[in-house]
Order: structure tokens, then C-alpha cells, then sequence
């Protein structure tokens, strides 16, 4: 930042040089930490996405202290002495400088964009919702692009406040997710009142349902276990009590899950809204503001358990 | 009061030749501030008085909010309360916090710095302020509407916010969308009114390229508001309609589109975080030189970013309808468009690194403000590429990772400034000094305050929490709590804040024309100044703002000018 001509300060460049180094070096570390702060990946989603995040908290670590070695070192050398009220050298600018620090951002993020939509591609989560797209063969058949063809179609209905899975090949229903190991799956997603979020943490993935529309979205999960699933665009009073479970299990326990549930009879699936809304009936007067009534629970052959511990 | 009986001058032609208006008026008494004044220096203050009395009823609820997610269930209030108060909470903070207090500050600072005697439309100032309270009170008369006030957001998503369950015309919902609407009008008003100004009364002698850079940014921001906020009033009455005389704008069963109600409000609210954090930008361009005692690093560079990040702030708004049912090809342009932001932002944050380095820093209270708000700035852009980042955003959407950066931003570097604002031009409005002691210890309990409240919202989002929780499962407690004690802890922060600015205005030490020592036109006044400014003696510009160190004078006469504000000091 200085423009004079003073031949170069060797201890400084050292300095410097090693300080940049360990800022590396710390970076490289919180990057890799990063893979921590999430939920186990239990989806083929999980990786990619989290290996982008890392990629970008080593970056955005570096950046960060960088910015801030510069701010501490400024506050603890740059400082008038007290009751200097005199004016610093005037450095008005430099056009190399903004040069530079115009362009390195900019290739920086660029760079991040590109991998990001490398990872859109092969991610490849949104099935073929568009209003308009071209016709694609594979469409036909219900599929989807390449070679991941989904095993299985399972229709997720979204409610205020519920939620309900049909397996229209098995003829079961639930309020209790279940999901092969290692299988691609389609879920057909749609709402019968306001907008919903199905998110499912642990998979890295998220869509809203929108009532007055069928949206397809695929996914596949990689690890065997109890996750949740979250209701993520606020759809109301009990919109954080609207949560269910999802079972990874594997492909005989899942076979096997659907037998045993199709010879279940019909009954009330799981609405924490529903229970708490009769609470609230009970009560007189009425607690808190107006509220729209829960939709009743869905009937289902399974109604699951979201109370059970999960893994994320 | 002091009703003005005759229209002001509103060319600079006319205004030189005006004699002026208030020379023989007696003593301004402090009752003015609580009428219709025309004198944008009582707007400016009504706006901001007016805008933390809303603060504080905006920071009530977020106490509330916190206090609810310190514990797992849903056990201090009730499920509809929480949302209601976390609807309001986000729209007074917004709608009546910070666009009021900016506008505050817009009408102190446009007119003294561009050597104006007020703004180019008076009375369409007074008509703008006066309609905050009008819809202030709409909102605030809502708790009290049957049913309770609007719960389903500050975003107000069809179908949740049409769905009005007790079915009454006057709902919260209902005073909610007359409120933004509003609220909207206001703001085009108060917009066209600083455009104007900017563009047709700064000084002889400032040319664009001299005038200082609040300025720009405040030109930059008010012109997005011209753009936007017709998108989002419009998309608001819509909603109105939809709610209240039944059309199917965005009623699915009618044949409307929920997700188009996303596109209208998201035109307008992205590209409102930068009519936020544009003039803070200013606030900090501004400041860095005077306690860092150099020039602005690359003044043009930084002038000309403004108006790159309102290009760019227009073309990114689908960035927060990632996962609402975009197609992948829009999901990729807009990643590209919102990247992009960052260069030009990256142009200002380097340039106030390159003004502090070497400099001769004193860290007074507003220059604490500024640096703690650049830190957190820093930080917030970062999540901000994260959230970018189309997989990424799929992820921690809608979780308390957006509510983490989104905090950062708007009171991390937001509010931060604002404060370093009142703090430094205090002394000019009211021609009182400021106590640095209260000052410290504000900045101090806001600093930490507001990173143990944010901080831990990010690995909550990460772990998948979603916002807008009025409950959550035992795994994200820890986070919640220490989240939750830096809340509290900000809300104990504005506590030196108000008795600083009461006691200082009361019975502060009297300030001279210029104690930063800064440059600048509003410096070459008296404090606090007189109704119309320079009124005729309106100082010719001749170089450059922020001439720190360089020993050029900014006016003609300047010597001159200051000699007798000084003499004046000296016999009051």
C-alpha cells in the first residue's frame, strides 16, 4: 500500500509471508471442522454439499482473518498518540490496488459459482417440475436423468398440520416415513392448503410444497437410521410441531415393512397439532390469538412414532 | 411549531436570491418536535426519536421471542402469540426502525452536507414523516383487533397470511398489509424528496465527483427504492384484495399463484437490504477518514460501487426462492448474479482497510462503532456467498442460519453504524457533546451482545433448525440458550445508549462547530445550525471531500468561514 520506492523490507516480507502461511494453516483447519457442525449425511446429497461448505469456510476463514489481522494490527500500531490530533500522510489511492482487489473476488467467486453449479447438475434434485421443458423420453416412464431411474414412488402429502406418505404401488399409508438403503426414491410432493417445507436435515435437502401443484423430487438416501423431517416454510399456528420421522431402512427391512403395514387396518396417523389443539379447546377462555382448526389426522395403515430418538 | 406560511424556494436560482425565511423568528423552542415542521433538521430528529421509541417495542418482542426459545417446548407463551410477536417483531424493526431512522439521518445529513437550506420538497418531507405514525399506530392497533395481530411473517406468504380464521374484514392481517402499504407510500415519497435534492441543490462548486459519499449512497439507495417499492406495494394490495373482497391473485383453489407473491415481495426486499446497508456504507465512508486522519481510499472507486451493487441488487432477488419451486436454470443465474455483489462490496471493504493502514486511528465512540460494524460486515458477507451458493442455500435455508446472517447484517453492521452516525454527528444537530465514557461501555455490551445472539444461530441452522420455531427438539437447546443471554444482553445495551442521549442533550457540554475535526460542509455551521442552513452564504466547493493531511481547503474562504464560527463560539 505504500507507493514509495523504498527498496523491499526483507524481516517484513518474512513476516508477512509466515503470518499468510498460518492463516492457511487455520483455515485449512476450520474447513475440515466444518464437516462437524452438520447432521450425519445420510444422503448421496451429503457429501457434495458438505464438501462445498467446507471448501468455502476454508475461504471464507482465510478471508475473514485476514480482514481482521489487518483491522488488529492497524488498532494496535496505527494509533495517534494521545492528544496528536495532527493528520496522517495523505494516500488517496492506487488503481493497481483496486485492479487487484477487483479482480481476485471476482475470479473467486466465480470459481465458487462454477463448482456450486457443477454440484446443481449432479445433484440433479429437481425432477422435471418446470412449467415449461423440453420433453425428455425417460419423462415418460416417470424417470428421471441418466441412470438413476427411481425404484419407487411415494406420494407426500402436506398438511396444517401433518404429514402423509403413500406408497401407491404397496397400498400403504403412514405419518411415518420409510426409505430403502442405497435406492433412488421419487416423491411426489403436494400441499392441501398453505405452502410447506419437506426438509429433511440430515439429507441436505429441501423443496417447498405448493398447494395447486405436484412437484416431483428425487433423492437417495445412504445410511441406515431414525432422521427427522421438518416442516420448513412456516405454515402456521403448530407449523413447529409439524415434524415426522424418516426410517432408512434396509432393502429386506423395508420389503418387509411394507408387507407387514398393508395387512394393517386404517387408523389415525400422528397430529401433534391435532392433540394440542384439543388441549387448547379444554381451556377456558381460549389462551393466545385466533388460530386456524388442524386438519384431521390422516387415516393410515401406519402411524409411526415422531417421539422416538432419532440421529439427526 | 413553526408552520411555514410560504413555499419554499425550490431551484438553486431561487435560492440565493430568497432572502431567508426564519431570521427574525424568536428562540426555536423544543415543542417544534412534536408538530408539523418543515425544517428537514426537526424531521430529522422526530424520524429518529420517533424510530427508537419503535425500537425499543420491536426489541420487547425480540426479548419475548428469546425468552420462548431458551427452553425446548412451547412453554412461555402461546403458540399463536410467538408467531404474532415474531411477525411484529420483524416488522416494526424494519418498517419502523431502520427505514424510519435512516430517513432520519438522510434528512440531517443530505441537506447540511450538500450545502442546502432544506429539502427540495418541505412539505412532502413533513407528509412523508407524518406518515409513520399514522401506520405505526395501524400495527401497533393491531394487538388489539379480534383474532390478534398478523402471525404469518414479515414476508406474509400466501396462503398462510389469506387464510384469516375468524373471517372479520378488519383482521391483523388486514391493518398489516394497509400498514406496508403505507408505509411504502411514505418511503416513495421520502425517496423521490432525496433525489431530488441530491440531484438539483448540492453547492456551487460540488460536483457529483465532490460530493461526499453518504451522499451517494443515500442517492443510490433511494433510487432502488423508486425502482422496487412499487413492486412490493403493489404485490402487497394484491394480497390485500385477496384476503379482504376474495380475487385469486395468489389463491391456488382460484386459479392464482402463491409463488408470484414471492417474485413481487422479493423484487422489492432483497434490493431493500441494501437501501439498509447502502447509506451505512456511507456512515462508514464517512467516518473512517476523520478518526483514521487520511483520505478516503479510492473516493471514486467507492462512489461508483453504490451504484454497481443497485445494478446487481436488482437482478438477485430469486436468491431467496431457491427451494420455493424454481427451475435449476434461474437457481444458476441467480447464484451468478448474487456472487457478483460481492466484488463491488469487496471494492468498499478494501477501501476502508486502505483508509485506517497508516493512519493516525483515535478510537472515539463512533470510530468503535464503525470498526466493530465492519468486522461484523465482513462476516456476514461471507455466510452471505454460503447462502449464495445454490446447494448450500437448499440446505440452511429458511433455518436459523439465514436468521444468523441476516441479524449480522442488519444489526451487526446495520445498527452498528447507525449508532457510530448518531454518535459523531450528535454534537452537530444538537450542539451538545456526547459522553465517550457511556458511549464505550454501549459499544462494549453491543459488540458481544450482538455476536453471543447471532454467532450460535449459524450451527443451529447447519444443524437444521428451521426459523419461525415456536418449538425444537432437545439437540439444538445449547445453542438456543447462549443465544438467548446475548439477547438479553443487547437488550441491556440500550440502556447507556438512552441515558447518554438524554443526559448529554440535556446538560452535555456544549460543542463547537467541528470537534471531530472533520471535513466537510456540515463542519462550516454553527452548532447546531440555524433553520436554513448557509441560507445565502452557501460556501463554493472546490475540492475533493476527505482532503485529511492534504491541506487543501474544501470551500472558498474557508479560513475565513471558521474564524467567525469560532468568534461566534467564543461570545455565546
Amino acid at each position: 500500500m505504500t507507493p514509495s520506492p523504498s527498496p523491499i523490507n526483507r524481516p517484513a516480507v518474512v513476516a508477512v509471508s509466515l503470518w499468510v502461511g498460518l492463516l492457511i494453516g487455520i483455515s485449512r483447519w476450520v474447513g475440515l471442522q466444518s464437516y462437524h457442525w452438520f447432521p450425519v449425511q445420510a444422503s448421496n446429497a451429503a457429501p457434495l454439499v458438505d464438501g462445498l461448505f467446507s471448501f468455502e469456510t476454508t475461504i471464507g476463514t482465510f478471508v475473514f482473518l485476514a480482514v481482521a489481522s489487518v483491522m488488529a494490527w492497524v488498532i494496535l500500531r496505527h494509533r495517534a498518540e494521545k492528544y496528536d490530533a495532527s493528520d496522517a500522510e495523505p494516500i488517496e489511492g492506487n488503481t493497481k490496488l483496486e485492479i487487484i482487489w477487483t479482480a481476485i473476488p471476482f475470479v473467486l467467486v466465480m470459481a465458487i459459482a462454477v463448482y456450486a453449479m457443477k454440484v446443481n447438475t449432479s445433484l440433479g434434485v429437481l425432477g422435471p417440475m418446470e412449467h415449461i421443458h423440453l420433453a425428455d423420453a425417460r419423462e415418460q416412464q416417470g424417470g428421471y436423468p441418466g441412470d438413476r431411474l427411481p425404484a419407487e414412488s411415494i406420494e407426500v402429502v402436506a398438511r396444517q398440520w401433518s404429514w402423509e406418505f403413500r406408497y401407491p404401488e404397496a397400498g400403504v399409508s403412514s405419518t411415518e416415513l420409510h426409505l430403502p438403503l442405497d435406492q433412488p426414491v421419487t416423491f411426489r410432493l403436494v400441499s392441501e392448503d398453505v405452502l410447506h417445507g419437506f426438509y429433511i436435515p440430515a439429507f441436505r435437502l429441501k423443496q417447498d410444497v405448493i398447494p395447486g401443484r405436484a412437484i416431483n423430487f428425487n433423492l437417495t438416501p445412504t445410511r441406515i437410521g431414525r432422521y427427522r423431517l421438518r416442516d420448513s416454510q412456516f405454515s402456521g399456528t403448530w407449523f413447529a410441531a409439524n415434524q415426522a420421522d424418516v426410517v432408512v431402512d434396509s432393502q429386506d427391512d423395508y420389503q418387509a415393512w411394507l408387507k407387514q403395514a398393508a395387512a394393517l387396518p386404517l387408523q389415525a396417523g400422528i397430529s401433534d397439532a391435532v392433540v394440542e389443539y384439543q388441549q387448547r379447546l379444554q381451556q377456558t377462555p381460549t389462551p393466545g390469538w385466533a388460530t386456524v382448526k388442524p386438519a384431521p389426522p390422516p387415516q393410515v395403515n401406519v402411524p409411526g412414532s415422531n417421539a422416538l430418538p432419532h440421529d439427526a | 411549531m413553526c408552520p411555514d406560511p410560504m413555499p419554499f424556494p425550490t431551484t438553486p436560482e431561487a435560492m440565493t436570491t430568497t432572502p431567508s425565511l426564519h431570521q427574525d423568528q424568536p428562540p426555536l423552542s423544543w415543542t417544534r418536535y412534536f408538530g408539523f415542521s418543515t425544517d428537514a433538521k426537526v424531521i430529522g430528529i422526530q424520524y429518529i426519536v420517533l424510530a427508537f421509541f419503535f425500537f425499543l417495542i420491536g426489541g420487547f418482542l425480540a426479548m419475548i421471542i428469546r425468552g420462548e426459545l431458551i427452553t425446548p417446548p412451547a412453554d412461555l407463551v402461546d403458540r399463536t402469540v410467538y408467531n404474532g410477536l415474531y411477525t411484529m417483531h420483524g416488522t416494526i424493526m424494519l418498517f419502523l426502525f431502520i427505514f424510519p431512522v435512516l430517513n432520519g439521518l438522510n434528512n440531517l445529513l443530505i441537506p447540511t452536507m450538500i450545502g442546502a437550506p432544506d429539502m427540495a420538497f418541505p412539505r412532502l418531507n413533513t407528509a412523508a414523516f407524518w406518515l409513520v405514525p399514522v401506520f405505526g399506530l395501524l400495527l401497533i392497533a393491531s394487538f388489539f383487533v379480534p383474532g390478534g395481530p398478523a402471525y404469518s411473517g414479515w414476508w406474509s406468504y400466501p396462503p398462510v397470511s389469506i387464510q384469516n380464521p375468524l373471517g372479520n374484514l378488519i383482521s391483523g392481517q388486514s391493518l398489516w398489509l394497509l400498514a406496508v402499504a403505507l408505509s411504502g407510500v411514505s418511503s416513495i415519497m421520502g425517496a423521490i424528496n432525496f433525489v431530488t435534492t441530491i440531484l438539483r441543490m448540492r453547492a456551487p462548486g460540488m460536483t457529483l465527483f465532490r460530493m461526499p459519499v453518504f451522499c451517494w449512497t443515500a442517492l443510490a439507495a433511494q433510487s432502488l427504492q423508486l425502482i422496487g417499492l412499487p413492486a412490493l406495494t403493489g404485490g402487497a394490495v394484491m394480497l390485500l384484495f385477496d384476503l379482504t373482497v376474495g380475487t385469486s391473485f395468489y389463491r391456488p383453489e382460484g386459479g392464482g399463484d402463491p409463488v408470484l407473491y414471492q417474485h413481487f415481495f422479493w423484487f422489492y426486499s432483497h434490493p431493500a437490504v441494501y437501501v439498509i446497508i447502502l447509506p451505512v456504507f456511507g456512515v462508514f465512508s464517512e467516518l473512517f477518514p476523520v478518526y483514521s486522519r487520511k483520505p478516503l481510499f479510492g473516493y471514486v472507486y467507492v462512489c461508483l460501487a453504490s451504484f454497481i451493487i443497485v445494478g446487481l441488487g436488482l437482478i438477485v432477488w430469486v436468491h431467496h426462492m431457491f427451494p420455493s419451486g424454481v427451475t435449476m436454470w434461474m437457481r444458476n443465474l441467480f447464484m451468478f448474479t448474487t456472487m457478483l455483489i460481492a466484488v463491488p462490496t469487496g471494492v468498499k471493504v478494501f477501501a476502508w482497510l486502505g483508509t485506517i493502514w497508516r493512519g493516525k486511528l483515535q478510537l472515539t465512540t463512533p470510530m468503535l462503532f464503525c470498526l466493530g460494524g465492519l468486522i461484523n460486515f465482513v462476516f456476514s458477507g461471507i455466510t452471505g456467498i454460503m447462502l449464495a451458493t445454490v446447494p448450500i442455500d437448499i440446505h440452511v435455508s429458511n433455518t436459523y442460519f439465514v436468521v444468523g446472517h441476516f441479524h449480522y447484517v442488519i444489526y451487526g453492521a446495520a445498527v452498528m453504524g447507525i449508532f457510530a452516525a448518531i454518535y459523531h454527528w450528535f454534537p452537530k444537530f444538537t450542539g451538545r457533546m456526547p459522553y465517550e465514557g457511556l458511549g464505550k461501555l454501549h459499544f462494549v455490551l453491543t459488540f458481544i451482545g450482538a455476536n453471543l445472539n447471532f454467532l450460535p444461530m449459524h450451527p443451529l441452522g447447519l444443524m437444521g433448525m428451521p426459523r419461525r420455531v415456536s418449538s425444537y427438539d432437545p439437540e439444538f437447546a445449547f445453542w438456543n440458550v447462549l443465544a438467548s443471554l446475548g439477547a438479553f444482553l443487547l437488550g441491556v445495551s440500550i440502556i447507556p445508549f438512552l441515558l447518554n442521549m438524554i443526559s448529554s442533550w440535556a446538560r452535555g457540554p456544549k460543542a463547537t462547530h467541528n470537534p471531530w475535526n472533520a471535513i466537510g460542509l456540515e463542519w462550516l455551521l454553527p452548532s447546531p445550525p440555524p433553520v436554513e442552513n448557509f441560507e445565502e452564504h452557501v460556501p463554493t466547493v472546490i475540492s475533493r471531500p476527505y482532503g485529511y493531511g492534504t491541506g487543501l481547503p474544501l470551500v472558498e474562504h474557508q479560513a475565513e468561514i471558521e474564524r467567525q464560527l469560532t468568534l461566534q463560539e467564543a461570545s455565546a
